[in-house]
């Protein structure tokens, strides 16, 4: 439980190996394709951001991962977690994996909580259902400990959910979460609904997590900032695939995908001096466009790009992009280099 | 916009020499809580929430004034109350020759065309039953300000124009659901210009809206401001915008305004110790900038039980003896010590002091009784090892006597002062060390 990062090797196999994920759900107009061929490893304590806009497919992709898929979605591919292709097993084994190997925090720390239960009843019938062979004070001295690691004192431990803060029920959420030691947890957005200065103290928990548990992360989040903060590596995913991956220093520093160039770009921090937007809007996912799916929008845009689906390259330090200014070459064909004449993108079609 | 409408509504002050367009003055809304009918009835009993409480301001024409703070601070109530939204129960809004708050609601109904508010969730702004031709040209038929539908359709395209929704024909038959979040967002934009408005109170535009559009409804919003000389206020929580698209901004806590001046200034020296917090808490989409791990502990203290002194002053790095120590703050100093002890050390410390919801009092003085089996010693000696454990802990400078005394130890703090609204250099700031 406590093993410092340190201590888990680099090398270590990956606990989550998820490919050519695809997620789509049934309209009337056809299939929506939500999560498009995502494929990507995880780690043991590794912490993992996933960044787009709304509609780009990481809420779904974070709920497939944990078969939390509403009815009506369909999943095709491969989720390998600890050995076991998730998408083929059963429903109850699925059951049985979610808590103890399966975690999730969700956005909205109150509507998740009973507010009949005080926190000590959430805590140990957690641990007694997951845990059965588990003695009361153990269950006891566990959950408290966890609690004291998210900052909640054992003072507060028979307290009510509404006798605690939003930050602090968040707090709650994560620890319960916890407490069952899983390898893997999806964390939807877990800051959004929480003020700056408490927001704050939750990366920082979320960035330690890194450091005290070798739990693995799926941290899904709109907010770049938090992802230069909370995360080792981040992909980034626009129209249900990912357009690039990588260590989320060498990302934010120098995006290659120019999705991610421009995203950053628009981002209005405390640096920014000048307006910046993405034209257009992203594509409708049950007709998206032909190639790469941000042509349309995309500055750069070749020939190519309208064409071909972009292929998956790998850089020297271990960076993925998907887009044809970085290759590979001699997949392009003649004349695929040069520059795609767009149509000026009106209001009619913005975000 | 036309400007026909200018000649019947009442309006402010033309500019000049006085270029306030709105005064605030000593602004409290205020809400009862609990109680019975009775009590209400009578201003008995029951606990209030300030929701703005004493707040002092001067809105400059053609400004953009932020209104900038977390949630709790007041900051939507006091933008609201600049309508006439909220029925304020205190203080003055002048607005040329009128005190909007003593107006009855058919006086006020005039002058509605001038202010303007616009929504966080374009969604729910935007009626879902009504097209966009409706929706937009609603306001024009409230205030009967068109004899016919052609007079309507003439002045819906040419606010949906302004606001950028062109084509308009393949707008005026829309309904909201057939729009994206930033044309939602436009929409509602063109229903609060169409009136011919002076000032619009903006509440959290952009915050629903993905980051890739959010620069260009600001942009919009900039263009609307200088095409038709409007005046906005500006309420969000997020800094990072209000940076670049403010003039003046305030820092809202708890009800009142703590710091307020020119957006430069505030961020390049920023006075109030809430302020430095908040500037420094923001996530950066920089690889190099770190969130600091020294930022104010705890949250927004409940509104209706403020704290005593300055609001801010339990999560402030900086407070000293006049901030206003009390009881209260007594329980999260001994609790943030027994997270890092072990299970018997806290187990030991929590059992020598007695009951610890006696610390829930607001008050100056408290006598810390010993739990059962231990004596006042025990629990001085325990707040003795807390204060060396943690010297520079603010609490400590606000600690006046702390001794042993009939069976208990007595603490007692410094009487507090509420700090005042101050010019500090080029702002004004409410904080003790100015």
């Amino acid at each position: 439980m406590t093993a410092a990062r340190a201590d888990v090797p680099s090398y270590a196999e990956p606990v989550l190996s998820v490919a050519d994920l695809r997620v789509w759900y049934g309209t009337e107009r056809g299939p929506v394709r939500a999560v498009d061929g995502v494929s990507f490893d995880l780690r043991p304590g590794e912490t993992l951001g996933l960044v787009g806009e709304s509609g780009c497919g990481k809420s779904t992709l974070g709920r497939g991962l944990l078969g939390l898929l509403p009815a009506g979605a369909k999943a095709d591919g491969e989720i390998r977690f600890k050995g076991t292709n998730l998408l083929q097993a059963k429903r109850r084994d699925i059951d049985r994996l979610r808590g103890p190997e399966l975690g999730m925090i969700f956005q909205e720390p109150l509507t998740r909580l009973n507010p009949l239960m005080r926190i000590s009843e959430h805590f140990e019938e957690t641990l007694r259902a997951h845990e059965p062979q588990i003695g009361k004070e153990e269950a006891r001295r566990r959950s408290i400990d966890t609690l004291r690691k998210m900052g909640i004192p054992p003072t507060r431990y028979r307290a009510y959910p509404h006798e605690f803060s939003g930050g602090m029920r968040q707090r709650i959420m994560i620890a319960l979460a916890l407490v069952l030691r899983p390898a893997f947890i999806v964390a939807d957005e877990p800051t959004t609904a929480l003020d700056v200065l408490v927001e704050a103290q939750i990366i920082r928990i979320l960035a330690d997590l890194r450091r005290n548990f070798d739990t693995a992360l799926l941290l899904i989040t709109h907010n770049l900032g938090i992802v230069a903060e909370a995360c080792d590596r981040v992909a980034v995913m626009y129209a249900g695939h990912l357009v690039e991956d990588g260590d989320a220093r060498e990302v934010f520093a120098k995006p290659r995908h120019p999705y991610t160039r421009e995203l950053l770009r628009s981002t209005i921090s405390l640096q920014t001096t000048g307006l910046h937007y993405i034209p257009g809007a992203p594509p409708d996912l049950v007709e998206p466009p032909p190639g790469c799916k941000f042509h349309p929008r995309c500055p750069d845009a070749m020939v190519v790009c309208g064409a071909q689906d972009p292929v998956a390259v790998q850089t020297a330090s271990g960076s993925r992009v998907a887009c044809w200014l970085h290759g590979p070459a001699d997949r392009i064909d003649e004349g695929g280099t040069a520059r795609m004449a767009q149509e000026e993108i009106s209001v009619a079609d913005e975000a | 916009m036309p400007t026909k409408l200018d000649a019947q509504v009442p309006s402010s002050a033309p500019g000049g020499a006085d270029d306030a367009l709105m005064k605030v003055r000593d602004l409290q809304v205020h809400y009862a809580l609990r109680g019975s009918s009775m009590g209400r009835l009578f201003g008995a009993g029951g606990d209030v929430v300030k929701a703005v409480d004493g707040v002092t301001f001067d809105l400059r024409r053609r400004e953009v004034l932020g209104l900038v703070g977390e949630s709790g601070s007041g900051k939507t109530t006091l933008g609201r109350a600049l309508l006439g939204l909220v029925r304020p129960t205190g203080g003055e809004v002048r607005y040329g020759e009128h005190d909007l708050p003593s107006l009855s609601e058919r006086r006020l109904r005039p002058f509605r065309r001038k202010l303007q508010m616009v929504f966080q969730d374009p969604s729910a702004a935007l009626n879902p039953s009504m097209d966009i031709e409706a929706a937009v040209g609603h306001p024009l038929q409230i205030h009967k300000l068109v004899a016919n539908r052609t007079e309507r359709r003439e002045r819906v395209v040419e606010a949906l124009e302004r606001v950028g929704l062109a084509p308009v024909e393949r707008f005026l038959s829309k309904y909201p659901s057939d729009l994206s979040g930033g044309q939602k967002q436009r929409a509602v934009l063109a229903r609060a210009i169409i009136l011919g408005p002076e000032l619009l109170v903006a509440d959290e535009p952009i915050s629903m809206l993905d980051m890739s559009v959010r620069a260009k409804i600001l942009e919009l919003m900039l263009d609307l401001k200088r095409d038709l000389d409007l005046t906005y206020v500006y309420i969000t929580h997020d800094l990072a915008t209000a940076k670049f698209f403010c003039d003046r901004v305030a820092i809202m806590y708890l009800g009142r305004i703590v710091e307020i001046g020119p957006t430069e200034e505030i961020f390049s020296d920023p006075k109030h110790p809430y302020t430095k917090a908040l500037l420094r808490a923001i996530p950066e989409p920089d690889p190099g900038a770190l969130v600091p791990r020294d930022l104010p502990r705890g949250e927004i203290p409940d509104a209706a039980a403020p704290p005593l002194g300055c609001s801010f002053h339990p999560r402030c790095p900086a407070a000293f003896e006049k901030c206003g120590w009390e009881t209260r703050d007594l329980r999260p100093l001994l609790e943030q010590r027994w997270l890092g002890l072990d299970e018997d050390a806290y187990d030991a410390e929590r059992a020598t002091i007695g009951n610890l919801d006696s610390l829930d009092v607001p008050a100056h003085q408290v006598r810390l009784s010993p739990g059962r089996g231990r004596g006042p010693g025990d629990v001085e000696a325990l707040v003795q090892r807390a204060r060396e454990a943690d010297p520079q802990e603010p609490l400590w400078k606000g600690v006046k006597r702390l001794e042993a005394q009939d069976g208990a130890v007595a603490v007692d703090f410094h009487e507090g002062e509420d700090p005042r609204l101050r010019p500090a250099g080029a702002v004004e700031v409410a904080c003790h060390l100015y």
